[in-house]
């Protein structure tokens, strides 16, 4: 029972299928129960929200890296795989409780810079973010430095991710860098940057912790910055 | 019904009806005057019989003769001609069915070209910053029967590639004339199972092509049924005349009842004007010549109307296939040949440029894109052609390959339709109300269907180098591991036994 409702949720991330609405990538399968439904299903069979997050939905999204890998999965799999896996955190949240609230590897607070429209790349980024296991508070478009900083601290988060898209808005990345340290917040927050005009020079002129070129780098980095925090 | 090629939705048609209807009208004028001088005396008394005015004349050291050919008998002729004609193959699912009121596009090698280039990478250290970098050598070799087996079996690769027309000149030592026809046909069918088109160059070596086509088909009746051999006259030589040896080779192939391309090949500016109607007028009066002498000769008999119009370069009188002028002509022929309901042979991708690279691209990714809209039936000379034809190189016809795959993607069916307008309409409403306002979800549905186009395949990754050509040399050296689709040991015995003058290094099974 247990080691097939976990085996399905695996199955329903690769097929990148949110519940029971959703068709699958190789067949319809709508009607039969999704990743929602499924997480639910396990959360009233007792099962723990660890064993679903990490055999269920990281196992799902670890294939799906692997298929990506391999090139038979592309990036609208690997979004849609991540969807899943959003939905299912979505049902879990209300049972990670406690001073232990699970947050998976740590949370993120993302947003694109103040005067910057472009979201296509930091959504990219939240997504994947979000199907890797991490807490994803996504502050949308046009964000002051201040506004982010403020979100920062109120989510404790360990980590600030930053999109630029206009090489007019990158410097306003560093006016967050310079915010949080004027809160004394900068030993408890990292910072990663990214988007096309911006470099790990620049990530290091502006004092940001890391840069990713893609979403891909944007995990591993947080990753790396993550769990170095957790060990300090 | 051949599933080959693509079906182009919604053909071009650069010429309205009226401007047909005026190419038709000016062709029928100019074969009743002038006339066309033909060099063949046969070829003169079918037509004469037929009802043309015939004057004896002395061309240099030829007899020749002044032929007016009045429009009822060209008329007659493309009543007989059949509209659908198929090209069989040693592979029966390999078969292209023409239907010149159809739309379906195929797409095949050509051209005897002497060259082959070869590519080798080759590391180079920069003088300047002493980094080493691999860049690809080109060797230019003279062709001969091997690099033609290698085509071949390159040909039968290549999923955009319907129909091999061979592309090289067999030029190794022990070709002679009297040998170089079966051999060429033998590398060429001995190595791909799709139809294999082609010209014979010495009248005498036809009966021992179609001998061997037979075997492999399987009897006369059987080889009719499935021609796995078709054949290309170049009858015309432009402006307007029959040439004697092409048109008895014509004459004969229609009488076997095996599919023929009348081919002609003017250059505007040279031997044919080079304006439009003035060329379009002239290459259509040759090619409609060249099928009333079929016709004559064998009514009913399968023929497809080829031509190859081309712009002569203006700096040396060489051919020019990268230009629109050349878009125009092949487009205004594929409706002529659409009108009068006769298959259609026409040409793109050829490169002037001698090498792969920017030009050749440039100019084979025009006329792929363009040509194909006017739905011939047979597009030839498509793959790997350089330096006006003179030169065949696998790596480019490996490029080519992906560039027609683009075209044909173009050509396909529209999808806008009544029935989408529901699920457009709710795809669109969930994800306005969805987080982030992304279709990646929709698009990879497209994506496994196979209804997106994959992108260009050979990208490499270095920032200061374009690494294509080091690509698809590779993908080459992949392809041509391939094991080869041979005839079957009794059938290669049986043509050796029956085909004097094949070259026993050709046969796969002598020890
Ligand atoms: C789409 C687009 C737009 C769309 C944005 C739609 C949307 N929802 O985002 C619209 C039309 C709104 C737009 C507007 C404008 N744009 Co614009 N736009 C683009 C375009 C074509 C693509 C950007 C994109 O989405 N790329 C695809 C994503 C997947 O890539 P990405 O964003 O780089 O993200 C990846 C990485 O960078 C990284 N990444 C991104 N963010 C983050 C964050 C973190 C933390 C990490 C680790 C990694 C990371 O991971 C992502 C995934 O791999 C670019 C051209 C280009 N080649 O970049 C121009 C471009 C960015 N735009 C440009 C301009 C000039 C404008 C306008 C000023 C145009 C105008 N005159 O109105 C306005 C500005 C609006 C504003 N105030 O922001 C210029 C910028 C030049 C410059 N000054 O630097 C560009 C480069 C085009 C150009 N060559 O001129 N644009």
């Amino acid at each position: 029972m247990k080691e097939k409702l976990i085996e399905s949720i695996v199955e329903n991330v690769l097929q990148g299928r949110r519940n029971k609405d959703d068709e699958g990538i190789e067949e319809d399968f709508a009607g039969e129960p999704g990743v929602a439904e499924l997480v639910q299903e396990a959360l009233d069979n007792g099962i723990d929200t660890n064993t679903i997050l990490l055999e269920g939905l990281s196992q799902g999204m670890k294939l799906v890296g692997e298929k990506y890998e391999t090139g038979e999965y592309f990036i609208p799999d690997m979004l849609t795989a991540a969807e899943a896996v959003e939905a299912g955190m979505n049902i879990m949240e209300p049972h990670l409780v406690g001073g232990d609230k699970n947050e998976g590897k740590g949370k993120v607070v993302m947003a694109t810079v103040e005067k910057d429209l472009h979201d296509i790349g930091k959504n990219l980024v939240s997504i994947m973010l979000k199907g890797a296991g991490f807490t994803v508070v996504d502050l949308g478009i046009d964000v002051p430095a201040a506004r982010i900083v403020e979100v920062a601290e109120e989510e404790n988060a360990g980590l600030v991710g930053l999109s630029a898209l206009l090489n007019t808005t990158m410097v306003n990345m560093g006016d967050v860098v310079k915010e949080l340290e004027q809160k004394g917040l900068r030993g408890q927050v990292k910072v990663i940057i990214g988007g096309a005009p911006t470099s790990e020079d620049f990530a290091r002129e502006i004092g940001a912790d890391g840069y990713g070129k893609d979403a891909f780098a944007a995990i591993r980095v947080a990753e790396q910055l993550l769990q170095a925090k957790g060990e300090s | 019904m051949s599933e080959r090629g693509v079906i182009v939705d919604n053909p071009y048609e650069r010429l309205s009806r009226e401007q047909v209807e005026l190419i038709d009208k000016t062709s029928l004028d100019l074969l009743e005057n002038p006339g066309i001088l033909c060099y063949h005396e046969e070829s003169v008394s079918l037509l004469e019989k037929a009802g043309a005015s015939v004057k004896a004349t002395r061309e240099g050291e030829h007899d020749a003769w002044w032929v007016r050919i009045p429009a009822k008998v060209v008329k007659k002729a493309l009543e007989t001609a059949p509209s659908i004609v198929t090209l069989g193959a040693r592979n029966p699912e390999n078969r292209v069915v023409l239907d010149a009121e159809g739309t379906r596009v195929h797409f095949g090698s050509g051209s005897e070209t002497n060259y082959w280039l070869e590519v080798e990478p080759e590391t180079y250290v920069s003088k300047q910053d002493g980094h080493e970098r691999v860049f690809p050598v080109i060797k230019r070799n003279r062709g001969n029967v091997d690099y033609l087996c290698r085509s071949a079996h390159l040909a039968e690769q290549l999923e955009n590639l319907d129909f091999f027309i061979r592309n090289i000149n067999v030029q190794d030592e022990d070709i002679t004339t009297e040998n170089k026809d079966v051999n060429v046909f033998f590398a060429s069918l001995n190595n791909i199972t799709k139809p294999v088109i082609g010209g014979v160059a010495d009248f005498n070596q036809l009966e021992k092509v179609v001998g061997m086509a037979e075997i492999i088909a399987g009897g006369k009746a059987e080889l009719v049924k499935n021609p796995v051999v078709s054949f290309i006259t170049s009858v015309i030589k432009s402006p307007l005349q029959v040439v004697a040896e092409t048109a008895e080779k014509l004459i004969a192939i229609a009488r076997l009842g095996l599919p023929v391309v009348i081919s002609t090949s003017p250059q505007g500016g040279s031997t044919a004007p080079i304006d439009e109607m003035g060329m379009v007028a002239q290459v259509n009066a040759e090619a409609l010549t060249g099928i009333v002498i079929n016709q004559l000769a064998n009514p009913g008999a399968p023929v497809i109307y080829g031509a190859v119009p081309v712009r002569a370069r203006m700096d040396d009188l060489h051919d020019m296939y990268g230009v629109p002028e050349f878009c125009h002509y092949n487009m205004a022929c594929a409706q002529m040949a659409r009108y009068y309901k006769v298959p259609c042979y026409s040409t793109a991708g050829v490169g002037d440029a001698k090498v792969p690279g920017i030009q050749a691209s440039v100019e084979k990714m025009f006329t792929f894109t363009a040509v194909p809209f006017a739905a011939p039936d047979l597009i030839h000379y498509a793959f790997g052609l350089l330096d006006k034809t003179q030169t065949f190189s696998p790596d480019q016809a490996i490029l080519d390959n992906h560039q027609i795959g683009m075209a044909k993607f173009l050509q396909r069916e529209s999808g806008v339709k009544a029935e989408e307008a529901d699920r457009t309409k709710k795809m669109i409403e969930e994800v306005m109300n969805s987080p982030y306002r992304m279709y990646a979800r929709y698009a990879r549905k497209m994506l496994r269907r196979g209804q997106i186009f994959a992108g260009f395949p050979f990208e490499g990754d270095a920032e200061d180098q374009d690494q294509t050509l080091l690509m698809v040399n590779e993908k080459l050296k992949e392809i041509e591991g391939k094991e080869p689709q041979h005839l079957s040991e009794d059938i290669c015995h049986r043509i050796f036994e029956k085909t004097p003058g094949l070259l026993p290094r050709l046969n796969p099974y002598s020890k």
